[in-house]
């Protein structure tokens, strides 16, 4: 008797095994842990998309498609939290041509900032930056390196009783007017506050990560990787072994992982062009997390003790 | 951001060396046989340098470069730069000043009868050579492509350096005014490529 190995045969054969054997490896991708907002008790992902340089690529149609690419990727793999500014070139208006594409999904929590040193024109850019993401209206918005934050707080305050946004917020990157920060931090009824803190950008442990939590703050992170100069340095060197302790894969994950695995932070923000590196970093915050001992083993491993 | 002197270059840049490149390639993709003219229109720069020729010839680089100057101000800063770098408009607005000082330069100045110092002019016909010659070489030689290449007439600084090397290469009276834009423009893109990290650097 002739063996019946027809295609359809084949191909059904093929389906069961991958339907039987492999299923219980290639498991449902995990949705990344969540943190709460301590002044409404809403959770976001740990990892939110920064779009810094990545997504300022104007007009080209090519790259802005690509970009597109990397918000799906990122809304499939459970993200939500993107953040941009009026002063990123085309960032906003490439994030609104991507959220157009993709339907506007619903998870989004869209934060942005205002940076203009006149507080009178504060109103008029956002709403050109609400435009430009062609959203109804931001879930954050926040004041951008404290420029001008005097004048722009107060808005913000005012349209977040007016429901015109829901969280406020403060910026500074580069570890830059801490003091200030700290000053408004303890004053100001803010939402939300955005830093700079990263593997060997630590200083805001010290009183700014603390002061946050015991205000109850929620704290995004800018610039985990030192805009790829640090997994730069990093890249030298092997991963180390004990690393698979928490389910970590990479240097992106590795500095993830110890950013996001501090209390007091709520979301990092890692920008990317890449959709396998957005997919990436959305899984280090689906894994297990670093303890405290942990992170101290990280922290010392980069600094070269480890 | 009142602390600008705090930041590096580096942490200025608002776009990735890719982006910038992409540029230039969708520039001439978009205006082409433009960037064909654009490459004959160097070449004569250059020849009309080499050869002096005296007023009329050095007016007549002086109106193509204010052409020129207008042209990339418009075409390439306001439309193509200005939307990944907010600084571009306020590039356009000098290189459109630039373009009139130079069209008034053509218009009004005087020339001296005097020929220009050897040296000079041998440096000023190298600046030409290198922006209309060299230039457009530089993304097909890093692995760019032709399509990506930066020419005379189209993009700024095979522009502004060719300009600075036409200046040198005519004796005009009174012609230091003309000098500081093209000079402060080839300062700026320097620090712009030098912040990508571009090989060009």
């Amino acid at each position: 008797m002739k063996p019946n190995f027809t295609r359809r045969r084949l191909l059904g054969a093929l389906a069961t095994a991958s339907l039987l054997g492999p299923a219980a490896a290639i498991a449902q991708p995990t949705r990344p842990a969540t943190r709460a907002i301590p002044t409404s008790g809403e959770t976001i992902p740990l990892v939110g998309l920064g779009s810094w340089i990545t997504f300022n690529v104007g007009n080209d149609r090519a790259a802005r498609d690509a970009s597109t690419d990397v918000m799906r990727a990122f809304f499939q793999a459970g993200g939500r939290l993107i953040d941009s500014s009026p002063m990123y070139g085309s960032a906003q208006e490439v994030i609104g041509y991507g959220l157009a594409k993709l339907g506007r999904p619903a998870g989004l929590f869209a934060a942005d900032k205002v940076w203009i040193g006149d507080g009178a024109e504060g109103r008029a850019q956002m709403e050109t930056s609400r435009r430009l993401w062609g959203i109804p209206r931001f879930d954050l918005m926040q004041v951008h390196n404290l420029l001008a934050w005097e004048d722009h707080l107060p808005t913000l305050f005012a349209m977040k009783a007016a429901g015109q946004l829901r969280y406020v917020g403060i910026t500074t990157s580069h570890g830059r007017r801490h003091g200030d920060l700290e000053r408004i931090m303890a004053s100001q009824p803010i939402d939300f506050v955005q830093l700079t803190y990263n593997l060997v950008d630590r200083e805001v442990e010290q009183r700014l990560l603390p002061l946050a939590q015991e205000r109850g703050i929620a704290v995004i992170v800018n610039r985990p990787f030192q805009q790829g100069a640090l997994l730069d340095r990093l890249a030298r060197r092997p991963l180390p072994a004990w690393a698979a302790e928490i389910d970590c894969t990479s240097w992106a994950q590795f500095a993830l992982m110890f950013i996001i695995s501090h209390p007091a932070v709520t979301c990092a923000i890692p920008a990317t062009t890449r959709v396998d590196h957005v997919r990436e970093n959305l899984a280090a915050a689906s894994g297990r997390l670093p303890d405290t001992a942990m992170r101290a083993r990280m922290a010392a491993f980069v600094a070269g003790r480890g | 951001m009142s602390e600008w002197w705090t930041y590096s270059l580096r942490d200025l840049l608002l776009f990735s060396q890719r982006t910038y490149i992409r540029l230039f390639e969708l520039h001439n993709q978009e205006w082409w046989p433009l960037p064909l003219f654009a490459l004959a229109l160097g070449a004569a720069l250059f020849v009309l340098a080499w050869r002096g020729g005296g007023e009329r010839a050095g007016r007549a680089l002086l109106v193509i470069l204010a052409v020129c100057w207008l042209w990339v101000a418009w075409a390439w800063h306001a439309q193509r730069y200005a939307p990944i770098n907010w600084a571009a408009g306020y590039f356009a607005w000098a290189w459109g000043v630039q373009a009139v000082l130079l069209g008034v330069a053509a218009w009004w100045c005087r020339f001296d009868a005097a020929p220009v110092a050897a040296l000079r002019r041998g440096f000023g016909l190298a600046l030409v050579g290198t922006a209309c010659v060299i230039y457009p070489l530089l993304a097909p030689l890093l692995g760019r492509g032709w399509i990506s290449a930066e020419l005379f007439g189209m993009a700024p600084d095979p522009t502004a350096l060719a300009t600075l090397g036409v200046l040198l290469t005519i004796k005009l009276r009174h012609s230091g005014w003309l000098f500081p834009i093209p000079a402060a423009w080839c300062l700026i893109s320097g620090a712009t490529l030098w912040a990508m990290e571009a090989p060009e650097f």
